[in-house]
């Protein structure tokens, strides 16, 4: 059985001129225990909504998402909101770092939803990540790297199975960017969790073994989009 | 990290609307706990003092008029009545005790008041308790020019034992009209708080022979304290004079005569209750309307905590709770606002009553206003947390710029 498994999985949103758009249409996309896997999608492609809809933080109109044998479809509320706390891991383009709290809070806020808080391992990922002298500074006192890289801390705290990146280093440069995947699938590595990123960066998507277009597993966006022939990038 | 700190966490962020807010609230609680307190020891205190004694035996008045000048020595005197009045009440077999008092003098504003030396050597002016003086003084004796000072006027003119001081005329303090006669310090009153502690006390002849009184005055005093040796006996003297005689007034039983005056007054407490009931209801809207406020810079944070894994039921009770820790340390901040605002009405009423109220007396009000006032503000908080209740979380995620 794999960590995530999805069938027929549909969404649609509302224009504001009343019209029904379908975003995601996904017949069929599974993804292995610790696995890499990247998925190439434009703007507007419905890779966040993809995302969001694994994470269960978005309710599918219709369809199967399954983590760990767990019918998402199937679970109240709460429960998709326990799950995602409990065995997702988030890292979002924006960071999404809580600016009251310090690198160190913010990891232990991401604990303190989920299994419970480690305060140890939650230091030990920030060192791991290269801030263990930054544990009590606040984002702002952080450079985008830096904030990232507590991000990436903040995802793996509760030591999940899946972790979901969305645009990971679509806000650092060149430099930082390469460091932050390096140290995302080191991370994840590490900890036994499988990853799945989507970019459109090829610059990202090259240091995948495994790289899908979501044009190809979304029927939804192969309508909204001219398909786009994209080379397959060696790892 | 649990519920408390990330509540603790967003009143740090929003810290000048929190103490903003907060004041507000303790502003609302401190008032209403001292309207309260003030409005009960007054009730409890004004109807307990009596200097000892059940009744007042004046000239014909109001019984209020009567109780006022004679025990709490406010007011004028309603007349003089005869030295005889005195006698004969005295000698009737229902009264205990008959002190007369004689008024018409100040010094420096504050009250002259003639009595005879058995005031503060045979009578109680609370159960168990006798009057008594500070160190080396003593009580003044009958015939001499000798004065027994309240504690609270020693204080405010910083009178002495040995101080001699002239008496002036009229119970208005006026430099021109002071008496000829020469007084002599013997004895500090301790403090009693009562009104006995805000008057200067001397022998009644003193008063009643003072230069450029009438002569009259000398076979007249103002009043007659009485004790009675059966309750029954008020019953009975209250028919002779009230009723039956046209001259006298036996103002009787004087607690029940300030409770009257109390509740005559009592709409100002309502009064100031309903203004204190006001601000807590504005307070808790302030704090409604500052969190509600703040929701919209407030999504996003709320968005992350979600996609951290925060139910909307934890998002929902962290506001309520926020609401509630604003509300509590207001009340933590009331308290200090109530003793600053009890201890100015405290000195306001000692100086112009004598009476001292317990500005520090527990009083279940501590315990109602601020559990009341918590319990209004998590029932504002709820609106703001409703609102954060229905944050969607997906397009919150996103930076608004």
């Amino acid at each position: 059985m794999s960590l995530l498994e999805i069938s027929e999985l549909k969404k649609t949103f509302r224009a504001p001129d009343g019209s029904i758009h379908a975003v995601i249409d996904v017949p069929d996309f599974q993804l292995e225990e610790k696995a890499h896997v990247a998925l190439r999608g434009e703007s507007g492609s419905g890779k966040t909504t993809l995302l969001n809809l694994i994470a269960g933080i978005l309710k599918p109109d219709s369809g199967e998402i399954t983590i760990s044998g767990r019918r998402i479809s199937s679970l109240s509320e709460p429960q998709r909101d326990r799950l995602r706390a409990e065995s997702i891991g988030y890292i979002f383009q924006t960071f999404n770092l809580l600016q009251g709290y310090t690198a160190l809070e913010n990891v232990l806020l991401g604990m303190s939803f989920g299994p419970g808080v480690d305060r140890d391992f939650a230091i030990a990922l920030l060192k791991r990540v290269g801030l263990s002298e930054k544990l009590k500074h606040y984002p702002r006192q952080l450079s985008t790297g830096q904030q990232q890289r507590v991000a990436v801390a903040r995802a793996l705290a509760n030591r999940p199975k899946l972790v979901l990146a969305d645009e990971p280093t679509g806000n650092l440069d060149h430099q930082n960017s390469r460091e932050a995947l390096k140290l995302i699938r080191e991370a994840c590595r590490e900890n036994d969790a499988a990853l799945l990123l989507v970019s459109h960066d090829r610059d990202v998507l090259a240091q995948f073994e495994s790289v899908l277009d979501l044009e190809k597993i979304n029927r939804a966006a192969r309508a909204n989009f001219s398909f786009q022939t994209v080379p397959h990038l060696p790892a | 990290m649990n519920l408390w700190q990330i509540v603790f966490r967003s009143l740090r962020q929003h810290l000048l609307s929190t103490l903003i807010t907060a004041g507000s609230i303790a502003l609302a609680g401190g008032l209403l706990i001292a309207v309260w307190v003030v409005k009960t020891q007054a009730q409890k205190t004004f109807t307990q003092i009596n200097g000892g004694f059940d009744a007042v035996l004046g000239a014909r008045s109001s019984p209020l008029q009567l109780v006022l000048n004679s025990i709490f020595h406010l007011e004028t005197s309603p007349g003089n009545i005869e030295w005889q009045d005195y006698l004969d009440i005295k000698a009737d077999p229902n009264v205990a005790f008959a002190a007369p008092i004689s008024v018409g003098d100040n010094y420096r504003g504050y009250r002259l008041v003639g009595t005879l030396p058995e005031m503060f050597t045979q009578n109680e002016f609370a159960p168990g308790h006798k009057h008594s003086v500070d160190g080396k003084g003593r009580f003044f004796e009958a015939g001499y020019q000798e004065a027994l000072v309240g504690s609270y006027v020693a204080q405010q003119l910083k009178l002495k034992v040995g101080d001699e001081f002239h008496p002036y005329h009229g119970l208005n303090f006026n430099e021109k009209e002071a008496h000829e006669e020469s007084y002599t310090v013997v004895g500090i009153l301790k403090p009693a708080n009562t009104p006995a502690d805000r008057v200067i006390w001397i022998p009644l002849e003193g008063l009643q022979n003072m230069s450029g009184h009438t002569e009259k005055a000398s076979t007249e005093v103002s009043a007659v304290l009485l004790k009675f040796k059966s309750p029954i006996a008020g019953k009975l003297l209250q028919m002779k004079y009230d009723q039956q005689g046209t001259r006298l007034t036996l103002a009787w039983p004087i607690g029940t005569i300030m409770a009257q005056l109390l509740d005559k007054v009592s709409w100002f407490d309502r009064v100031l209750a309903l203004v204190a009931y006001l601000v807590a209801i504005v307070a808790a809207a302030s704090i409604l309307a500052s969190i509600y406020n703040s929701m919209n810079e407030r999504r996003r944070e709320i968005a992350i905590l979600r996609a951290l894994g925060a139910t909307r039921g934890t998002i929902f009770l962290s506001v309520v709770l926020e609401a509630m820790s604003i509300s509590a340390l207001g009340m933590c901040i009331a308290f200090a606002v109530y003793a600053a605002l009890m201890t100015t009405v405290a000195q306001i009423i000692r100086a112009q009553t004598g009476v001292v109220l317990d500005v520090f007396a527990l009083h279940p009000v501590m315990i109602l206003a601020p559990a009341g006032i918590i319990a209004l503000s998590a029932l504002a908080g709820i609106v703001p947390a409703f609102k954060a209740y229905c944050t969607d979380v997906a397009t919150n995620l996103v930076p608004n710029s």
